[in-house]
């Protein structure tokens, strides 16, 4: 009887997996991997935390090769996945290509703008995020001197550094920042001990807050800034709870909302341009119980009076990718 | 006779060689709870079930004819050139500088050109390093494989500060001209009725491959060049009595090899991606040491072999795409066949071998 229900029961969930199969959605993670702390990982949670509250099923794949790309796009759209969602910019010239060739299906991209009919492109105002947490940098220094480590010197990682030098400034117009990029090949993402240097050679020149905005580098800042006894700043994901009392906060970005949104909306996603900021919670600062004892309460009054103000538009962050250049630094 | 027959030694042991990898793979697979049949049915579907399968195991295949015949030529000169990466990296440069450089009207004109930026760049970079050891003495695989990272470090540079576009945030060039579009597979048979999928990444490059392995056997088996290089690989000693300069045999051999490395960029930066990217040749450098090595060094086993490690990379894709196997685990297959076809191989010979002389003892 047993067996029988066991057999049963396997029946019943493969005629479901048949079914549910026309239309899952898939996730492409890009070469640095589903597991690498930081921005794909945060894509793998929001589709993990779909198929867990939906009992939906995914189709995943990392890649391998800068060829697979456009390889697994197709194959993902011929076998009628719907949406695809991709997490990562250096999609976009595969998907300028594929989009137009499969019109009834629906793409998803993040951190880049596609401009097809059927392409939604998620872009997160980093900068507003990073100004708060700029703000709670500068008003957190004694020395009146911060730090920045950035991963790959790409544009998107100045306009991180652009919204934190914007909002050190906004607390302490006289305090200096010093800036750091990791590298300028991908490896940059993923080289914590290059990441614990830079940060130990900050602290030299009297920085006591580092911000790092570096994937899985960011992890050799964080951890050198608590053997330091000094501040630093997460990326991403809430990163508060790794060092708690040496992290001041994190600067989210949530690239799992971006993920879940587009599978829960499913086949019929609104497509075109998905800005992510301050006013709907797609980038912010993170307080919980790991720093709460980290913020006073000029701090925290602060940070929320800027956010209210970025959302009011009565403070302007200045968007580095708008122009490629930025007024304070 | 104390040898196996001739057929022995370049089929039977390699197919044993993989029958032994691919039941461990098997083994691997089982393991982490999936059916190796399903997924070796998978893997043949996914490599050869159709054209666009074909499609990309060839292109797979041409990168490592290509990166083989590299590491071939030098192994005849008893050199072990592990810098099959860097200059397939720095061969992409000189495509992409070609490239850039005119507003091609058409690929016949294109393609000759970039042919020839590809080689003088690859084989630039394995002039440093054949020098160092041809007259400093600096040992070979140390300076290619050094050499390596610092194409990477100058590919990253370059691409980063000189050729990117202006508020671009991948590090790659721009586009190359249409003029510039070497033609595909589905192209180039479309003329002849038969229909080739159209956006597989298999090109004429293929066809530029084969005649490589051609050239290779002309040069290393036909010409005095060629025999040079041989009697060198079997004895310096010997050759230097001969009258074999070892200076100009190593310069001469890793030229060609820097060469036949850097020609592999006409396929994967010319051929598929079209601009030059950052780390455009993933690892194809090293897999033709395995290549070179399964093949013996011969043109034909290296084609074989680079079919073989074709399948395994697009078989591998297919792997990850429909059965949920994780990247990792292709590579352990990988690795698997490599570890089975070069390091163990002598494993598989001797056995092999004494029973080929039993038989025989018997059989007289």
């Amino acid at each position: 009887m047993t067996l029988m229900r066991t057999f049963l029961g396997a029946a019943a969930s493969l005629a479901l997996a048949a079914t549910a199969a026309l239309a899952d959605p898939a996730i492409i993670f890009d070469l640095g991997g589903k597991f690498d702390k930081s921005f794909n990982e945060a894509a793998f949670t929001g589709a993990t935390r779909w198929a867990e509250e939906t009992g939906g099923q995914f189709r995943e794949v990392e890649l391998q090769s800068e060829a697979q790309r456009e390889q697994a796009l197709r194959r993902f759209a011929e076998s009628g996945s719907n949406p695809i969602v991709m997490a990562g910019f250096a999609f976009a010239s595969a998907l300028e290509t594929v989009a137009p060739d499969f019109p009834d299906t629906k793409f998803v991209i993040i951190d880049m703008v596609v401009d097809q009919p059927n392409v939604r492109s998620v872009v997160f105002n980093e900068h507003e995020g990073s100004y708060l947490v700029g703000l709670l940098a500068g008003m957190a220094s004694k020395t009146g001197t911060v730090g920045f480590v950035g991963g790959m010197d790409i544009p998107l990682i100045s306009k991180f550094a652009c919204g934190y030098v914007q909002g050190v400034k906004a607390a302490n117009p006289d305090a200096n920042v010093i800036q750091n990029m990791t590298g300028t090949t991908p490896s940059a993402w993923n080289d914590p001990v290059k990441g614990g240097e830079l940060t130990r050679a900050q602290i030299s020149q009297g920085a006591d807050v580092v911000y790092a905005a570096a994937g899985g580098t960011g992890l050799g800042v964080l951890q050198t800034a608590a053997d330091e006894g000094i501040f630093s700043i997460g990326v991403d994901s809430n990163q508060n709870h790794l060092h708690p009392g040496s992290v001041l906060t994190s600067m989210t970005k949530r690239v799992d909302v971006a993920v879940y949104n587009a599978f829960t909306e499913g086949a019929d996603l609104e497509t075109g341009f998905n800005v992510l900021g301050l006013s709907n919670d797609g980038v912010g600062y993170a307080l919980d119980e790991h720093n709460d004892a980290l913020l006073n309460d000029e701090m925290r009054a602060a940070v929320d009076a800027a956010k209210a103000q970025i959302i009011s538009g009565e403070i302007s962050v200045h968007d580095y990718m708008s122009d490629e250049s930025c007024p304070v630094m | 006779m104390d040898k196996m027959p001739k057929w022995a030694d370049v089929l039977l042991i390699p197919f044993i060689n993989l029958l032994l990898a691919f039941i461990l793979s098997g083994l691997v697979i089982l393991a982490i709870g999936k059916d190796p049949l399903v997924a070796i049915k998978t893997m043949v579907e996914g490599s050869f079930g159709s054209t666009n399968a074909w499609g990309y195991t060839l292109y797979y295949a041409t990168n490592y004819i290509f990166t083989g015949l590299a590491v071939a030529i030098a192994f005849h000169a008893r050199m072990f050139n592990i810098g099959g990466e860097g200059q397939a990296a720095i061969g992409g440069l000189g495509v992409a500088l070609v490239c850039l450089a005119v507003d091609w009207p058409h690929w016949t004109l294109a393609l000759p050109a970039a042919t020839i930026g590809a080689a003088i760049f690859g084989a630039g970079w394995a002039l440093i390093p054949a020098y160092l050891q041809a007259r400093r003495g600096s040992h070979i695989v140390i300076t290619t494989i050094m050499f390596n990272f610092i194409s990477a470090a100058l590919m990253g540079y370059l691409l980063v500060n000189a050729l990117k576009e202006p508020g671009n945030m991948a590090a790659e060039t721009r586009d190359f001209p249409a003029g510039a579009h070497l033609p595909s597979f589905h192209e180039m048979l479309a003329p002849f009725g038969i229909e080739f999928s159209k956006h597989a990444p298999a090109n004429i490059s293929f066809l530029l491959a084969l005649l490589c392995c051609f050239l290779f056997w002309v040069l290393i088996w036909r010409t005095r060049l060629g025999f040079a290089i041989r009697s060198f690989g079997h004895s310096e000693t010997a050759a230097r009595y001969a009258g074999i300069s070892p200076t100009k045999i190593i310069m001469i051999s890793m030229m060609i090899s820097g060469a036949l490395a850097g020609l592999m960029a006409i396929n994967n930066v010319m051929g598929e991606s079209e601009r030059l990217i950052l780390n455009s040749v993933e690892g194809a450098g090293f897999i033709g040491i395995a290549v070179a090595l399964m093949g013996r060094s011969h043109p034909v086993g290296v084609f074989l072999a680079a079919l073989l490690f074709g399948f395994l990379t697009q078989g591998g894709a297919e792997l990850q795409l429909w059965e949920n196997i994780p990247r990792e685990l292709v590579v352990v297959i990988q690795a698997l066949v490599i570890l089975f076809t070069g390091a163990l191989d002598n494993m598989v010979r001797a056995p092999v071998e004494r029973l080929f002389l039993k038989f025989k003892k018997r059989v007289a």
